[in-house]
């Protein structure tokens, strides 16, 4: 994703060329060779941000920074860490901005509490109106103005 | 000259968008006819010469006119004429130019097809939509001029971004335009209908069409965008919860919503201020979407520093526009009353839960997006909100929308039964719950995802079918289906594609297999049921780049058998831009893609290549299409031309009833 390179001058097609890879993410070489291991790096490295991307995860990225990212995962599985302590590892020494899942702590609460509490308002607002057009009478006025019998005729007509 | 006569004729439009967009409101308070009457000529005029002036700037990229500023900066000489053509919107002037032309077009078009509307509704339309149109004008004329020269023209131009030279996202622009746009007509509609302090059941007929093209156009668009990320970017991914992205799919979730609610309009009289308030939200969150990817600061805050004036311009047009209608929206709203009455259980309550899913995930998306922006202003946060928070947040949402639609959509209107509806889809259900217990049996890992996303695509589709087979009526006449409304058969189709987009989400995401390794010439490896031999590797010259092209055979792992495909990935350089691509090779198939990389050379000789196995790939844009496809049988229904003004003679009488 190279935002600098391809960005400005490039219009909306832009929506998707954002995430412009060059050369291809995990290469062969940095790959474990316990395939149980080299699952799990390959899975934290999905949630774990390329600090010099666009929103591109470090094992999408073949950005430089991206690879020293991914063998760091593989060294700390490989020192024996668990993938909690893999990522605590990482969120250490770069920031939480590393994460693409943002944790649930302070206000970061509010992120996740606003689809929930979004939705049960919207559903509490949306019984109370229902319930309010079922309890209604039917209005009474159903004729048509004159101007809009004028226009019903005028369409009967063609 | 051409290019001035461009210039020229775009100035004359922002002048011809200002006398519609004031003159015709005038008229329409006054009740001159004299005054009203001014929208249409003016309409027409505006949209021929917008329209001018992007044929001007068109011709400039096509006869490589390197004394234009714009075209230096995004054409070749040696780029093939398509992307010529399409490098007329591959920038940021030129689509912002591109932008005017639709929304010109748009109000063109409601000049043209409006005869039918009250004559102070179509006045005050027209002149709402001109007067979006001279926001943009001036932001075009004052910050972005598409038609500034050089002082010393080059021999030569700086070629277009290499990505973008591609067919699929040629048009995906234009498409996503349409769309966008599209839905500032449902706006000048709604605010329309706000200063006339009136909305009633024809409204909802005549904003229905517009808005279901422009949910057709996005869904066309963001298709069109993510299949070109998946075969372009190089390993298939299909959807990145991209800030950029997200602007697109906001409008698409709200349009979706409208669409619906607008139904509920015309035929019941009821949901009447909500839907307005719809109509401004969908518009208002293109104009978000807009800014999003005009300004850049979003995905760097840095971008947006880089052009401060266009960004600030632009926040200025959505909070004006967006603001003002919602406060219009707030001292009139409550005016309208809703007049039809009905149960709890009815297809109007269904369509509330419908629309309070979509707008409710279409918040999580937004907030998902602006949230690091407001974490670092506000909490001094620097974080990230990616592609895991979306995928956590967004999609219970739509299993429990995937969960209700097929209940909602077949429950009558007023009045519905739920034990009658649930009686019928008990076999849907059954073959639902088969299919998705099937796949949870023989699938090899233990993630949900699959075995949910067949059950609920299962379930989508055979619920549409269930419906179809409902119209039969008591004696099974399937010649009335033939006789159904198309707008009926649109909804089935459309349902059905949803459907299908989930099962090829769920499909590519949960069995995908993947093989990353470095391999000679000659050289055969296996995944899945599949045997790789790379065949040759050699280099190659196109038009404007070199690649390295690889030769892989694919065959049959186990069993002896003839060749399945012959595939050619390639990786391309383009030395203009000094950039790189990959064209990745797929083996498109029903049930799976077979896609295969080829990366960089190794020390010893040997290359990088990648292999994919992706199952039910296509049905992610196969549904988008079937989507489209409803969309348009639904805009071809007769009672919309008839609604739209369309006069004619038709044929009234041997049409049955509902």
């Amino acid at each position: 994703m190279i935002w600098g390179i391809a960005s400005r001058r490039l219009g909306p097609a832009l929506v998707f060329a954002l995430v412009a890879t060059v050369a291809l993410a995990v290469q062969p070489d940095e790959m474990l060779d316990d395939p149980a291991l080299e699952a799990r790096a390959r899975e934290i490295s999905a949630g774990l941000r390329c600090l010099v991307c666009q929103n591109e995860s470090i094992d999408d990225s073949d950005a430089s920074l991206a690879r020293d990212l991914r063998l760091l995962v593989r060294e700390r599985l490989v020192a024996g860490d668990s993938d909690a302590q893999a990522v605590e590892y990482i969120v250490g020494r770069y920031g939480e901005f590393v994460l693409l899942k943002p944790t649930a702590s302070g206000w970061n609460r509010l992120l996740w509490a606003a689809g929930p509490v979004m939705f049960l308002l919207a559903l509490g607002l949306g019984l109370t109106y229902v319930r309010r057009r079922a309890a209604a009478q039917p209005a009474v006025d159903e004729t048509l103005t004159a101007e809009e019998q004028a226009r019903l005729d005028d369409l009967m007509k063609n | 000259m051409i290019a001035e006569l461009g210039h020229a004729a775009l100035i004359l439009a922002f002048i011809t968008a200002i006398v519609q967009m004031s003159v015709p409101l005038v008229g329409a308070h006054k009740r001159w006819p004299g005054w009203m009457s001014v929208a249409e000529p003016a309409a027409t005029a505006q949209f021929l010469l917008v329209a001018a002036s992007f044929a001007a700037l068109m011709h400039a990229f096509i006869t490589s006119d390197f004394s234009l500023r714009l075209v230096v900066e995004n054409s070749h000489s040696a780029k093939p004429m398509l992307y010529k053509i399409s490098g007329t919107w591959g920038n940021h002037e030129g689509s912002m130019l591109l932008w005017v032309l639709i929304l010109a077009l748009f109000g063109a078009m409601a000049a043209w097809f409006g005869g039918n509307l009250p004559p102070t509704l179509r006045a005050r339309v027209l002149a709402v939509q001109a007067a979006v149109a001279v926001a943009f004008y001036a932001f075009i004329l004052f910050t972005s001029n598409p038609f500034l020269r050089m002082i010393v023209p080059p021999m030569d131009g700086q070629d277009l971004n290499p990505l973008l030279q591609d067919p699929g996202l040629a048009f995906h622009p234009p498409f996503l335009y349409l769309g966008y746009v599209g839905l500032s007509i449902c706006f000048s509609f709604a605010v329309a209908a706000l200063i006339e302090g009136r909305v009633d059941a024809a409204w909802g007929r005549w904003v229905r069409p517009w808005t279901l093209a422009a949910w057709v156009f996005l869904t066309i668009g963001i298709a069109l965008g993510s299949w070109w990320a998946y075969y372009e970017l190089g390993w298939g991914g299909f959807w990145f919860w991209d800030p950029v992205e997200n602007a697109s799919f906001m409008p698409w979730l709200f349009a979706a919503a409208l669409l619906h609610s607008a139904i509920v309009v015309e035929k019941r009289e009821a949901l009447k201020s909500w839907t307005v308030l719809l109509a401004i939200l969908a518009f208002g969150f293109s104009l978000i979407g807009t800014f999003i990817v005009r300004s850049g600061v979003l995905t760097s805050v840095h971008a947006f520093a880089n052009d401060p004036e266009r960004g600030v311009f632009i926040l200025a047009i959505l909070v004006v526009f967006t603001g003002g209608a919602l406060t219009l929206y707030a001292a009139r709203a409550g005016a309208m009353e809703a007049k039809g009455v009905f149960g709890v259980v009815s297809r109007e309550s269904a369509l509330v839960v419908n629309n309070i899913l979509l707008a409710v995930s279409s918040f999580v998306v937004f907030i998902g997006t602006i949230w690091p922006l407001v974490a670092e202003m506000a909490f001094g946060r620097k974080l990230s909100v990616g592609a895991p928070f979306f995928e956590a947040a967004f999609t219970p949402f739509m299993i429990l929308l995937g969960l209700i639609l097929p209940l909602g959509s077949m429950l009558a209107w007023k009045r519905g039964s739920l034990s009658r509806v649930a009686r019928q889809l008990v076999p849907a259900l059954v073959l639902a719950l088969a299919m998705g217990g099937l796949v949870w049996a023989i699938q090899s890992g233990r993630t949900l995802l699959g075995p949910v996303g067949v059950f609920l695509g299962t379930w989508l589709v055979a619920g549409a079918l269930t419906d179809l087979w409902s119209r039969t009526g008591r004696n099974r006449d399937l010649s009335r289906l033939l006789r159904l409304p198309r707008a009926d058969w649109g909804k089935m189709v459309a349902h059905t594609g949803l459907g299908v987009t989930m099962l090829g989400i769920s499909g590519l995401m949960a069995w995908q297999q993947e093989d990353i390794r470095t391999v000679h010439v000659g050289e055969t490896w296996t995944l899945g049921d599949y045997a790789f031999t790379l065949k040759d590797v050699t280099r190659e010259q196109g038009p404007n780049y070199f690649a390295t092209v690889g030769e892989v055979a694919v065959t049959p792992a186990k069993a002896q058998g003839g060749e399945i495909a012959h595939l050619y990935p390639e990786k391309r350089t383009y030395p203009v831009q000094q950039m790189p691509t990959t064209e990745a090779a797929i083996d498109y198939r029903f049930l799976r893609d077979l896609y295969v990389v080829i990366g960089d050379p190794q020390g010893d000789g040997g290359w990088v290549m990648r292999v994919y196995i992706k199952p039910l790939a296509n049905w992610i844009w196969g549904g988008c299409l079937l989507m489209a496809l409803g969309g348009l049988l639904s805009l071809s229904d007769r009672r919309y031309r008839i609604a739209a003004g369309a006069r004619r003679q038709a044929a009234i009488g041997g049409v049955p009833a509902e």
